[in-house]
């Protein structure tokens, strides 16, 4: 009977395996990131996700030419007004020249202007910040956001600032906060590369969980946090890969 | 131009018979003849019938009694005009449209032509060595006017040129009437009447000649029309030629095909192609012929005609596939050919121009046009970097006018130690600062009523005003990246330092602080 439950268990680690950065399935193609009005977090952590997911798709060694796509970044006016505007020159070095910035009055336009971007076939991604809960916002809204990234394979990273969480239709729900960096070895007393708290909230295929993610030397890594597991119903999942950077799967 | 091929019978059977002038068959007399309601009547003769006395146009029983070893060819009266078709279009080489002008006449039209040739008697010599080279006897002559080239051609000496419509008098009066391109029965009624030359026509006064001819509207009979086309006093219309491609499409097979499945994947093939061709051409088919060569020599055809125009590559392949059922294919067939015989023109339809974008998505120019369309092209920019040191300046947002023309990157930027933040505020936002000194870093800050511990700082990077460009009383600013107690990374800045005699120093204030920036 123990024999049983155990195997039960194995199949369903492999089912439903742990996110790890460089997982790209089609389920990432829509992801929602909470935030705090407060930081930068959210837009880093969505282009960490964006650039690890672009890093994963292209393996291809005949490719000699770089992917020059532009991406695009829709506001709406209060995220502009609370959190500002992308700065180019602290935009990622691959990114900044490929940005096309939509500023909208409202969200009604900036779901318009997302939707536009994800049946464009000549972007590589798309990255929009709303800010709370507008009425336009809605499961309808974001099914239609969904169906979009899917039918026309361009992945979208909705930053949703100072939200609660309600209903959408988004394949993986992320929550980023900002994470104590670790000290550069150069000056310990500044901040060091940025870290992020990002928790799993909501995948199809993954369960739900929390790393200290960094962008890293060109790749995104990320550490379990072992203290704060989310999952009592994966308990023995997550005790088997409890301690081991998932980075190394 | 007009150009006479005076004996284009004659020279075309010869050229197909491959014989020399004088040579073979043609060394005897020889009548092309043509069958009549009152027997074969002689269309045209060789150089040797006509020295005998055989004249074109006499009955063949006539023509014998005068030159009994007279031999005769069937004339081909058809394939003349196809050939002079041919011919028209070949002659264009001297000018840029050319005109049939049946039976034996060609008119290309040589206006500011004839200085390519090296003038307008080197151009009528080459006209005449390319027409001997081909073996025809040819006569050319130039004029202002069709008409007036046609009667020089055809009745005034080798080689003439009008230069210009003041020398008409000169050069056309002194020919015979039926110089006047007129019809028999005309040229009999003028006979009769004693006008024999054109000058003789102008002598009689134009009103009389108006009223023995004002019911007749066809040029060919009314000499008054013919005078004044070829004075160029009324405009003569010419129908030009030109040519006209067959679309054809063809599969060499590397083995015969003796299966009738094979056959329909060839056949679907071609009709795929076909209806590419057509679309590039803006036809439709209405008649299609397929030939089907086979390994044994034999060719089979099937012709297929639609009820309108279509290029609809499926359905020809579906209406054809009818056709083929009774088609024996022998040992194999080797060669597959569609021509569209008959083709009419049929616009290109506009297809579903959504549809299109829903399965394969849209182009950037097209996103980027649907969106500013709707959010105003201030909405959709893009930044570019600017020459300038200072923070908020040294980004510019364009607007996205033509992608992929951007301005390379000026050599302004911050070097990669100096790290910059993620977004920037558009207006940097005052905050209250708790410090030890006022030329120190502050050791907790109040930022929209939060409390933020600096736990670790970066800088200061100071930043000097352009000093180009700005009043004297703006101030320095000294730049920090901070991260607090629970890791936000943020931008600050003091605004001038202690003691610089600039803003509220002179109050006797400190510095104030402001964030500008929220970094990754």
């Amino acid at each position: 009977m123990m024999m049983q439950v155990s195997q039960l268990a194995r199949f369903n680690a492999a089912s439903a395996a742990q996110w790890h950065p460089g997982v790209v399935r089609d389920e990432t193609a829509h992801g929602e990131v909470f935030t705090s009005m407060h930081e930068a977090s959210g837009a880093a952590f969505a282009l960490a996700l964006a650039q690890d997911r672009m890093r994963s798709l292209a393996p291809d060694p005949l490719a000699d030419t770089l992917d020059k796509r532009a991406w695009l970044w829709v506001q709406d006016r209060d995220t502009r007004r609370r959190t500002g505007r992308p700065y180019r020159p602290g935009l990622p070095r691959a990114l900044r020249h490929r940005l096309i910035h939509v500023a909208t009055e409202n969200a009604q336009d900036a779901l318009f202007a997302i939707e536009e971007g994800l049946r464009c076939r000549d972007l590589a991604f798309v990255i929009a910040e709303i800010a709370g809960n507008p009425k336009a916002l809605s499961f309808t809204a974001s099914r239609r956001l969904s169906l979009a990234a899917e039918r026309h394979g361009v992945p979208l990273w909705l930053i949703r600032l100072d939200a609660a969480r309600d209903l959408s239709s988004a394949r993986m729900r992320w929550r980023a906060d900002a994470a104590p960096s670790p000290p550069p070895r150069r000056n310990p007393a500044a901040p060091g590369i940025a870290s992020w708290k990002a928790g799993l909230l909501r995948a199809r295929n993954h369960p739900p969980g929390e790393w200290i993610m960094r962008d890293e030397a060109g790749r995104l890594c990320a550490e379990k946090i072992v203290a704060t597991v989310a999952t009592p119903d994966h308990g023995d999942l997550a005790d088997a890969v409890s301690g081991r950077s998932l980075a190394a799967y | 131009m007009a150009i006479w091929l005076m004996r284009l019978a004659v020279d075309r059977w010869r050229l197909t018979e491959r014989l020399e002038e004088g040579e073979g068959a043609d060394a005897a007399p020889l009548a092309l003849i043509a069958d009549t309601a009152h027997g074969p009547r002689i269309a045209a003769a060789n150089a040797a019938a006509i020295a005998a006395g055989v004249q074109a146009g006499t009955m063949l029983a006539d023509a014998r009694t005068v030159c009994p070893t007279l031999a005769t060819v069937a004339a081909d009266p058809a394939g003349d005009l196809a050939f002079l078709e041919k011919l028209a279009l070949w002659a264009r080489r001297w000018g840029p449209w050319s005109a049939l002008d049946p039976p034996d006449g060609l008119i290309v039209d040589i206006t500011g032509v004839a200085h390519l040739f090296g003038g307008e008697d080197a151009l009528l010599a080459d006209v005449r060595t390319m027409m001997t080279r081909r073996k025809l006897a040819v006569r050319a002559a130039l004029a202002p006017s069709a008409g007036a080239a046609w009667a020089l051609a055809h009745y005034g000496h080798d080689g003439a040129i009008m230069a210009s419509e003041d020398e008409a008098a000169a050069q056309l009066f002194s020919l015979p009437v039926a110089a006047l391109r007129l019809d028999d029965a005309t040229l009999l009624v003028l006979r009769r009447l004693g006008l024999k030359r054109i000058g003789d026509l102008q002598g009689v006064a134009r009103d009389a000649l108006m009223r023995r001819f004002r019911t007749i509207q066809a040029p060919a009979a009314n000499p008054l029309i013919r005078i004044d086309q070829l004075l160029g006093r009324v405009p003569e219309p010419i129908l030009p030629v030109l040519p006209r491609n067959v679309p054809l499409v063809q599969r060499r097979l590397m083995e015969p095909i003796r299966h009738r499945d094979l056959l329909d994947r060839v056949l679907a093939d071609l009709c795929g192609d076909m209806g590419r061709t057509l679309e590039g051409m803006g036809l439709g088919a209405r008649r299609l012929e397929l030939g089907l060569w086979k390994v044994d020599g034999d060719v089979a055809v099937c012709s297929l005609e639609l009820a309108a125009p279509s290029r609809d590559g499926p359905h020809i392949a579906g209406l054809f596939g009818r056709k083929l059922d009774n088609v024996d294919a022998g040992f194999g067939i080797e060669l597959a050919r569609l021509r569209a015989i008959w083709t009419e023109p049929l616009a290109l339809a506009q297809g579903d121009f959504e549809k299109a974008a829903e399965t394969h998505g849209t182009s950037l120019s097209a996103c980027i046009d649907r969106l500013s369309v709707r959010l105003g092209a201030s909405a959709v920019r893009r930044p570019v970097p600017y020459a300038s040191h200072i923070p908020e300046r040294a980004q510019v947002w364009e607007v996205l006018g033509a992608v992929g023309t951007s301005m390379p990157a000026l050599q302004c930027q911050p070097s990669s130690g100096q790290k910059r933040p993620l977004k920037l505020l558009d207006t940097p936002e005052r905050i209250a600062v708790l410090y030890a000194s006022p030329d120190g870093l502050p050791r907790r800050f109040r930022w929209r009523g939060n409390v933020h511990e600096i736990a670790r700082a970066e800088g200061p990077e100071r930043i000097a005003p352009e000093w180009w460009r700005e009043h004297s009383s703006v101030r320095l600013r000294d730049y920090y990246r901070i991260e607090d107690g629970q890791g936000r990374r943020y931008w600050i800045y003091r605004d001038g330092i202690a003691g610089d005699g600039r803003g509220n120093d002179k109050l006797g204030g400190s510095p104030e602080w402001f964030l500008q920036g929220l970094c990754a």
